[in-house]
């Protein structure tokens, strides 16, 4: 066996539950273990991306943050997989997405009683959030998409385990679904 | 405005009369029913509901299907521009804006007041004598800045449309030259008579002989076989055969439906017959009733040419009173059949036979699993011989010529001439007639054009062709079409052609199956995407793929034929595609600092992090 493969995984405007079902492959994880070994991730709380061999991102990309996380994985990972309808379609949170982002930001900080504090936060720590919430693939060049809301934890193994073994990943039927 | 249902019975009443209270005539009945508000009211959607027994969501459903049915209100002067690329080409999108700042209105919204709204329809076919317009459904042609701001004025004057100078609404055939059909001396019932003296063996007998009259309808499907006469609506499937197969299908109720939904952009030959020619249509459509033993025959007329309604009931009214129509024709015992004429409304999906079946029988114009064909399973399930106006035209003129002498026209494979819709880049646009085999260098000459760079066949389902290929014959053993030839000379891109056709086929989908439905689509936002300066070598590559899926999956020709504008010029042209990419692997689909515009307008910041650059990632 060579080398172990280098995995990267985050969450951009996801709700973590593509990584929640990546957890779903159960102890199947120690086998997965013995083939990649993870960088970036919320499983290792590892900040920052080094050059890896496969990227998985949940989410779609609603604020300045976003991408800039996604351009860092797109520079360190040889595959870049976007997995759950938030990362390829938008998913929920581009609901707003007919909604003009100065009246949400109005509605919300300003006119709205109980949250108001009189202005629409500023600080230059925070991320702004773009006018409407993007698909990776319309930032980035995306390699592969895995659907689903969220894909199954077997969905997962069969795509990550035909990908390690230099397979074309093909979710039959049954481990494609779109919601 | 109205609400009680009593005011909606009082016109609807007269219109459900007419129809018969019958629910297969739904999209004549709503057409009808909105000329009265300029759309339909929901109460009339109910009472329609009621009346007819069909649910208000199958009526909402054929509505919405619809570009020229509105469920809401539009303006009482509703003002479409034709948005073919040739109309584009002599500045519509300029008449378009200005007309929009006059009347301070914005494209596709309704004035506050009411009054007026203005949008772009698909080709309205006045190619040949654009740009063109449609006012409440009326085609106004030659617009020139001067034309656009009077009618801006006449609408805002609230003048009534009838009380318009009728120099705007002229509509001229520029017949540019003649053959064997737009030649014809023929008077009606020339052919038909000719018809009816063919003997068994296809030679002419002594009038009222006593063949019988299935000998008779033999006689005419064995003539149209051997004159080799082949549709005109672009497939080119052998007349002679569907007639017999229609002829030989089992049901004693059988129809003739003449295909007038001439959508194809570019294409305008059809209006050229339905005005000056329509005798000859109609006498093709009674003697294809004759052949194959039908009762019925519908004339499916596009939405855009509403205008020819009357003068088209004018003919068909002459040839009843002249016998060529109704009972015992021309004295044949039990030769009956009449025409009636079914309007269309803005949807080009209906020129396919099966769509425009389903919208004869007032349903969404979606296109049917084929076979069953139409000859056997066609208009309410019953035979149906359904062909192109020019068809039953050439059918006219084969059955009178005789089918030698007709075969003697055009090429082996071709028999016949062909009418050709000339329009774009050249001095003379219009209607040639050629035979078949006439090449694209001879009609380029013929209409004028100079330093052409390329030619749409056929339309945007059709192919793009460069100088190198000019010396190509139009016909089925070399480039099919079904008559639209648009010019463009070395002043276009034709990356534009293309991305106007892309848009075309995005609206026009009727939205049944998902891989045309959202793949046209995707094919348009690509397209808009290398328009607006974000392409790169990627988007090239995704649009040769989108087409793969597009020709392998989808339901009927629309969506197969989607990319052929992309991939033709791509094949061609493909510098007009690369001089707009960026020389990246991948760039955003948009502009990512700009997207943030907003959110640092409404917070104040400035700072470094409240701007995003395109990163080479």
């Amino acid at each position: 066996m060579s080398r172990k493969l280098r995995i990267a995984t985050t969450s951009l405007a996801g709700c973590f539950g593509c990584h929640m079902s990546f957890l779903d492959i159960d102890e199947r994880i120690l086998t997965l273990l013995d083939l990649v070994e993870f960088d970036r991730s919320p499983i290792t709380d590892i900040k920052r991306c080094s050059p890896c061999d496969i990227g998985l991102i949940e989410g779609g990309i609603c604020n300045a943050e976003n991408v800039h996380v996604l351009y860092e994985f797109r520079k360190n990972c040889k595959l870049l997989i976007a997995i759950g309808s938030c990362a390829i379609t938008g998913g929920l949170p581009a609901q707003r997405n007919h909604l003009d982002l100065g009246s949400c930001l109005t509605e919300v900080y300003l006119t709205e009683p109980g949250l108001a504090h009189g202005h629409i936060p500023n600080d230059p720590e925070l991320p702004l959030p773009l006018d409407k919430v993007h698909p990776l693939h319309e930032v980035v060049k995306i390699d592969y998409f895995i659907p689903g809301c969220p894909p199954s934890g077997d969905a997962i193994w069969k795509f990550l385990t035909d990908l390690i073994a230099g397979k074309t990943p093909e979710l039959g039927h049954g481990l494609i679904k779109y919601d | 405005m109205v609400s009680n249902s009593g005011s909606h019975e009082d016109y609807l009443t007269p219109i459900l009369e007419r129809y018969g209270y019958v629910a297969t005539s739904l999209l004549q009945i709503l057409r009808e029913a909105q000329e009265h508000y300029g759309y339909i009211h929901p109460d009339a959607l109910d009472y329609l509901s009621v009346k007819l027994q069909v649910p208000r969501a199958r009526i909402e459903g054929v509505a919405g299907f619809y570009s020229f049915i509105y469920l809401q209100p539009h303006g009482e002067y509703r003002v479409l521009f034709s948005d073919n690329i040739t109309d584009r080409m002599l500045g519509s999108q300029a008449l378009m804006e200005k007309m929009c700042q006059q009347l301070w209105l914005q494209p596709g919204k309704v004035s506050e007041d009411g009054l007026v709204s203005i949008g772009a329809t698909s080709c309205t076919g006045m190619c040949d004598q654009g740009p063109a317009m449609l006012v409440n459904g009326r085609a106004i042609t030659r617009l020139t800045q001067q034309r656009v701001q009077e009618i801006g004025y006449l609408i805002r004057n609230r003048s009534p449309l009838a009380d318009w100078p009728a120099d705007y609404f002229r509509v001229d055939d520029n017949v540019r030259r003649k053959g064997l059909l737009l030649d014809n001396k023929l008077a009606p019932g020339d052919a038909l008579r000719a018809a009816l003296l063919l003997s068994v063996r296809g030679e002419p007998v002594e009038p009222r002989s006593p063949s019988t009259s299935s000998g008779r309808t033999e006689n005419i499907v064995e003539t149209i076989k051997a004159s080799g006469l082949r549709g005109r609506g672009g497939a080119g499937f052998p007349t002679g055969l569907k007639w017999e197969a229609c002829r030989n299908a089992t049901g004693t109720v059988k129809h003739v439906v003449c295909n007038a939904d001439e959508g194809e952009p570019g294409t305008f030959k059809d209006r050229v017959l339905l005005t000056s020619y329509a005798d000859l249509v109609f006498e093709g459509m009674t003697l294809a009733a004759l052949a194959v033993g039908a009762q019925h025959g519908y004339l499916y007329l596009r939405g855009e040419y509403r205008y020819l309604l009357e003068p088209l009931q004018a003919v068909l009214q002459r040839r009843r009173d002249a016998n060529l129509l109704g009972r015992n024709i021309l004295g044949q015992a039990n030769f009956n059949f009449d025409i009636v004429i079914h309007l269309g409304a803005g949807a080009y999906i209906c020129g396919e036979e099966t769509a425009l079946i389903e919208s004869l029988e007032g349903k969404r114009g979606v296109p049917r699993n084929r076979p069953p064909f139409p000859v056997t399973h066609g208009y309410m399930q019953q035979p149906t011989a359904l062909d192109n106006v020019e068809t039953f035209c050439q059918a006219a003129m084969a059955i009178h010529m005789g089918a030698e002498n007709y075969r003697a026209i055009g090429t082996a494979k071709s028999v016949g001439s062909k009418l050709i819709s000339v329009s774009g880049d050249c001095p003379r646009p219009g209607i040639y007639e050629y035979p078949f085999g006439v090449t694209v260098r001879e009609i380029l000459q013929d209409c004028g054009a100079v330093n052409t760079r390329a030619v749409q066949i056929s339309g945007p389902s059709g192919i793009c062709i460069g100088e190198n290929e000019f010396g190509r014959k139009l016909g089925f053993e070399d480039l099919p079409t079904a008559g639209a030839f648009m010019v463009f000379d070395d002043s276009r891109d034709l990356f534009e052609v293309a991305c106007n056709f892309v848009h075309f086929f995005a609206h026009e989908s009727c939205g049944f199956c998902t891989p045309c439905r959202v793949g046209t689509s995707m094919l348009k936002t690509t397209m808009d995407k290398i328009a607006a300066g974000h392409g790169t070598r990627h988007d090239l590559n995704e649009i040769e793929n989108l087409d793969h899926v597009l020709q392998t999956t989808a339901h009927c020709g629309l969506g197969r034929s989607a990319c052929n504008p992309v991939l033709h010029t791509l094949k061609h042209f493909r510098p007009a595609y690369e001089g707009r990419l960026k020389s990246l692997d991948f760039e955003p689909g948009f502009d990512l600092d700009g997207a943030l515009a907003r959110a640092r307008q409404m917070t104040g910041r400035d700072d470094a992090g409240a701007h995003l650059k395109t990163e080479e990632a």
